[in-house]
């Protein structure tokens, strides 16, 4: 199936393939099916997790840190408990369990103790009954600190200088990867330094949560999430409950992007709410958020490429270092995706890469979409054009020359088995029309780089075109026991066959909710399907990140779909006196082999409610070996390329990005409306690592923790998208699908910055692109 | 002190509302109207975006007490009747221009103050109008694709009611 959408040009109608018509269910699978929750957003009357309201709430807030590195000498509360309206205030000495948390390690206290890592750390938390009350509170308590020498150099830090910030030093990982020889040679050499800034997930919705102590001694917390179950174990751990007194309710998400994979407010507001008896609110200001949450690591890489004349690649060299801040999150797996993934949808034969992931007292960093694919890819892209410049050829035919196909092995050894058309992504993107050529007369400057700034009326501008293209991997690597849970319960409500399909996995705006009832009415033939409140009282659904819940979660929502119609046609072979292997569900009835009607399904039912729960595994993986980094890590590679054309304004440095295609392999377009939408989305957050997006930290110290000084693509900064999907099966994957969410987070960037390096001459090799970079000034 | 509004066309009061609140803080926390979204709080994003005397404001920017005697709009009051939808509300859910959904509510009002105003307004147009609202999620082509839409059935609704004589 091929969909092209170029909205500003009439939007073409997705056609259908053959297959998808085959088994069609209106708002099935492969039906662009509206959102559940849609009608209740719009309205303004979907309940986000800062929308939360309580009989008698009280309102939590946090006192952080001023400094990236310091002892606490002293804290004192009396100023703030005197406060009129203040119920609690709370520090390590009040954390019920253990002081200690962490996604892969629990390395980071739940309130700081002795000592803060980062310029923004937690050290105490007040309830209070008014937000305001609560952060006026908040700045009296005295903390008297002693400033240490801040850790802020990455490679320093992978190199063993500087004061251990933890017990084990400061690198969380060092992972090599060897393929071939070491020591192999090329008639062509590469060698190239790339850096790429600190981004922020920036979600729309602030860190929030209503925290309710139960009558059992336990507590209920409504939360926005990527991972309810993850959650819960960390929170029960710090507040010293067994899993059954802490209990999970996801509440309306606005938006994660790998931001909301950590704890922020979670376990503050359970101890409010258990020391005050009432339950508290917790919502984070703009400020307090870009503190309150793990950003994209920030990298330093060094690539050397060796080719041939031809072109062919011969071995690829890289030291790649990651700076995971403060705390460690997720950055053994940034490290590992960095590595793994560190050559690019290419085939290479010799490969030597090292990674490092780091502690310093940056600010901690962890998850965002792309997970350290997003930092190699804008080195090793680079690295291709410049090959290209050297070389004398096309950019793209250098890639398609290169290009990783079926049936290659990977840099650590695993057999790339399954479609990896990344040729064919690069042949199609690079097909689809271009705009037309920068206009003279009459100019319209809303149209020119600078805008409606009038900086410009076409003098100076320049036109550039540039390519990328990206690897990322789906699910979760290296034997982590990836798994989801689905439960469905079948019964008859008001005369309708209804289906209730119950998960832990968050809804975070991506449109799983969508997918779960998509998969249930194609394959349970009925049309009304309640998704149910995500929580923590149905089995883990793992995270919604690696772009892997419609894999994961659709698995298992399959799975138990499989289950519950066995069961009901053999019901149904019973009551007609048939077995039950020629039987099907079709429409909210049971058929025959021939479509023929045997029964209605709400009959067979009757008054029984048919429940299954089943779990669903994607096939293993494993940890690669430490010497080499040779195994299979992966479960499945996905991969896009987009094209980028920009206008440059050569003397002010302002970029214009005017278009920016897409191809993508998508397996199976589930919806392929969502589809669209996270190729749109993702794509966007690209051009705002490209041109726009940097946590400025300087000296540990963060300088631009707001929405005037970071700054996120607008409707302006977007140009409209020409999208290409490809739908090439997995056969291991459920319907054949592939994860969406992060491949055109990751090879936009590189094509924007390779178009304008093709509009101004210049190196570029650190993104954001800034107007300095541009004018050399 | 005691703020009264009239909000989507009724008269409200609120009390006790101290003097550093902010319109925002008022419909959200003490009117229970959390439609309008709290995202920066600084004027930066727009998803608090409401209509006040009939022009587009940032809720959080305006202290409560200046909205004393006003008429406010909110996403709750855009459309007209429970079980409807403004052609601006369908046309985001139909066009799949929501996802997490948090810039909606700010973009509706945004978006059908625009339509109000200009009638069919070109790409360009939609895109100056709507640069203050920002969206993470969706890149914005289907929030343009969602505005286009919600345009032509203004426009095709309007024609048909002034050819009924």
């Amino acid at each position: 199936m091929t969909q092209r959408t170029s909205p500003e040009r009439g939007v073409r109608e997705p056609t259908t393939t053959a297959a998808a018509a085959a088994t069609a269910v209106t708002g099935g699978i492969g039906d662009s099916a509206r959102r559940p929750d849609g009608t209740l957003k719009v309205r303004g009357e979907f309940a986000y997790s800062s929308d939360l309201w309580h009989e008698d709430m009280l309102w939590g807030a946090t006192l952080r840190s001023p400094h990236p590195y310091a002892r606490i000498l002293s804290v004192d509360l009396t100023e703030a408990l005197r406060t009129p309206g203040v119920h609690a205030v709370l520090t390590h000495e009040d954390v019920p369990g253990e002081n200690i948390y962490g996604l892969e390690h629990a390395d980071q206290p739940v309130l700081a103790v002795d000592v803060v890592r980062y310029q923004g750390e937690p050290v105490a938390v007040v309830a209070a009954d008014h937000p305001e009350t609560a952060q006026r509170a908040a700045k009296r308590i005295r903390v008297e600190y002693e400033p240490l020498e801040p850790v802020t150099d990455m490679v320093a830090a992978a190199r063993g200088e500087g004061p251990p910030l933890h017990p084990d030093g400061n690198v969380v990982r060092h992972l090599r990867i060897r393929k071939g020889d070491a020591e192999a040679t090329a008639d062509v050499m590469v060698v190239g330094e790339y850096e790429v800034g600190m981004q922020d997930q920036a979600f729309l919705g602030p860190e929030s949560g209503l925290a309710v102590p139960a009558e059992d001694g336990g507590v209920d917390l409504y939360v926005a999430t990527q991972w309810l179950h993850v959650d819960q174990r960390q929170v029960a751990r710090a507040l010293g409950l067994p899993l059954a007194k802490v209990r999970l309710t996801l509440a309306g998400v606005g938006g994660a992007f790998g931001g909301r994979e950590d704890l922020s407010m979670q376990v503050h507001a359970c101890m409010l709410a258990l020391r005050t008896g009432r339950p508290v609110k917790m919502v984070y200001n703009r400020q307090e958020s870009f503190f309150g949450h793990v950003h994209r690591h920030p990298a330093k890489i060094y690539y050397e490429h060796g080719a041939t004349r031809d072109g062919d690649l011969v071995y690829v060299r890289a030291k790649i270092y990651l700076d995971g801040g403060a705390y460690a999150s997720s950055t053994t797996a940034v490290v590992a995706n960095a590595a793994t993934l560190g050559v690019g949808p290419y085939t290479v034969d010799n490969v030597a890469i090292d990674c490092w992931g780091v502690y310093t007292n940056n600010p901690p960093c962890g998850a965002m979409r792309g997970f350290g694919a997003v930092q190699a890819a804008f080195g090793y892209e680079s690295q291709m054009d410049e090959l290209a410049r050297r070389l004398g050829v096309d950019p793209v035919e250098l890639r398609i020359r290169n290009a990783i196909a079926e049936g290659d092995t990977m840099p650590t050894g695993q057999l790339v088995d399954s479609a990896a058309p990344v040729a064919e992504l690069l042949r199609r993107v690079k097909n689809l029309p271009l705009p037309p050529a920068v206009r003279t007369e009459p100019v319209d400057v809303r149209e020119l780089p600078g805008g409606v700034s009038n900086t410009t009326h076409g003098e100076g501008v320049v036109r550039g075109v540039g390519y990328g293209v990206g690897i990322k991997n789906v699910c979760f690597s290296e034997g982590f026991d990836d798994y989801s849970t689905a439960r469905l319960r079948l019964q008859v409500i008001g005369g309708e066959a209804t289906a209730l399909i119950h998960t832990a996995a968050a809804e975070i705006g991506q449109g799983l909710v969508t997918i779960k009832q998509q998969i249930v009415r194609s394959e349970l033939g009925v049309e009304r399907v309640t998704v149910q409140p995500m929580d923590t009282s149905v089995g883990n659904g793992g995270s919604t990140s690696a772009s892997r819940q419609t894999y994961m979660t659709g698995g298992a929502v399959r799975q138990v779909c499989h289950t519950v119609r066995e069961r009901v046609l053999r019901m149904a072979g019973r009551r007609v006196g048939r077995a039950p292997d020629g039987l099907a569900l079709a429409g909210g009835k049971v058929v025959d082999a021939r479509g023929e009607v045997v029964a209605d399904l709400a009959e067979v039912l009757g008054d029984e409610a048919v429940e299954a729960t089943e779990v669903y595994r994607h096939r293993p993986t494993h940890r690669v070996d430490p010497e080499r980094g040779q195994g299979n890590a992966h479960v499945q590679y996905a991969f896009a390329a987009h094209r980028a054309v920009v206008d440059v304004d050569v003397e002010l440095g302002l970029v214009r990005v005017v278009q920016l295609d897409c191809a993508q392999d998508v397996g199976r377009a589930v919806n392929p409306q969502a589809v669209l939408g996270q190729i749109h989305g993702g794509s966007a957050q690209g051009l705002g690592l490209a041109v726009m997006e940097e946590i400025q930290v300087v000296d540990g110290r963060v300088r631009n923790p707001s929405f005037t000084d970071y700054l996120i693509p607008t409707i302006l900064d977007m140009p409209p998208m020409t999208v290409d999907v490809l739908e090439l099966a997995d056969p291991h994957a459920p319907y054949g699908l592939r994860g969406v969410g992060e491949p055109p987070t990751i090879s936009s960037t590189p094509a924007i910055v390779a178009a304008i390096r093709a509009a101004t001459g210049r190196a570029l090799n650190r993104v954001p692109v800034r107007p300095e970079h541009i004018t050399g000034t | 002190m005691r703020v009264t509004v009239t909000v989507n066309g009724e008269r409200r009061e609120a009390d006790d509302v101290w003097e550093g609140e902010s319109l925002l803080h008022v419909l959200r926390e003490r009117l229970g109207l959390p439609g309008s979204k709290n995202a920066c709080e600084q004027g930066e994003c727009g998803s608090c975006t409401v209509l006040m005397d009939g022009l587009p404001v940032c809720a959080c920017l305006v202290a409560a007490g200046q909205a004393q005697d006003r008429e406010v709009r909110t996403v709750e009051g855009l459309a007209e009747g429970a079980d409807r939808l403004a052609p601006v509300q369908e046309a985001f859910v139909e066009a799949g221009a929501v996802q997490c959904g948090f810039c909606t509510p700010g973009l509706l009002v945004a978006a059908h103050d625009l339509i109000r105003r200009a009638g069919r307004p070109s790409d360009v147009e939609i895109r100056e109008a709507l640069a203050g609202n920002l969206c993470r999620c969706t890149g914005y082509e289907k929030i343009m694709e969602a505005v286009r839409l919600a345009a032509a059935r203004t426009a095709s609704a309007e024609l048909s009611t002034e050819d009924t004589p």
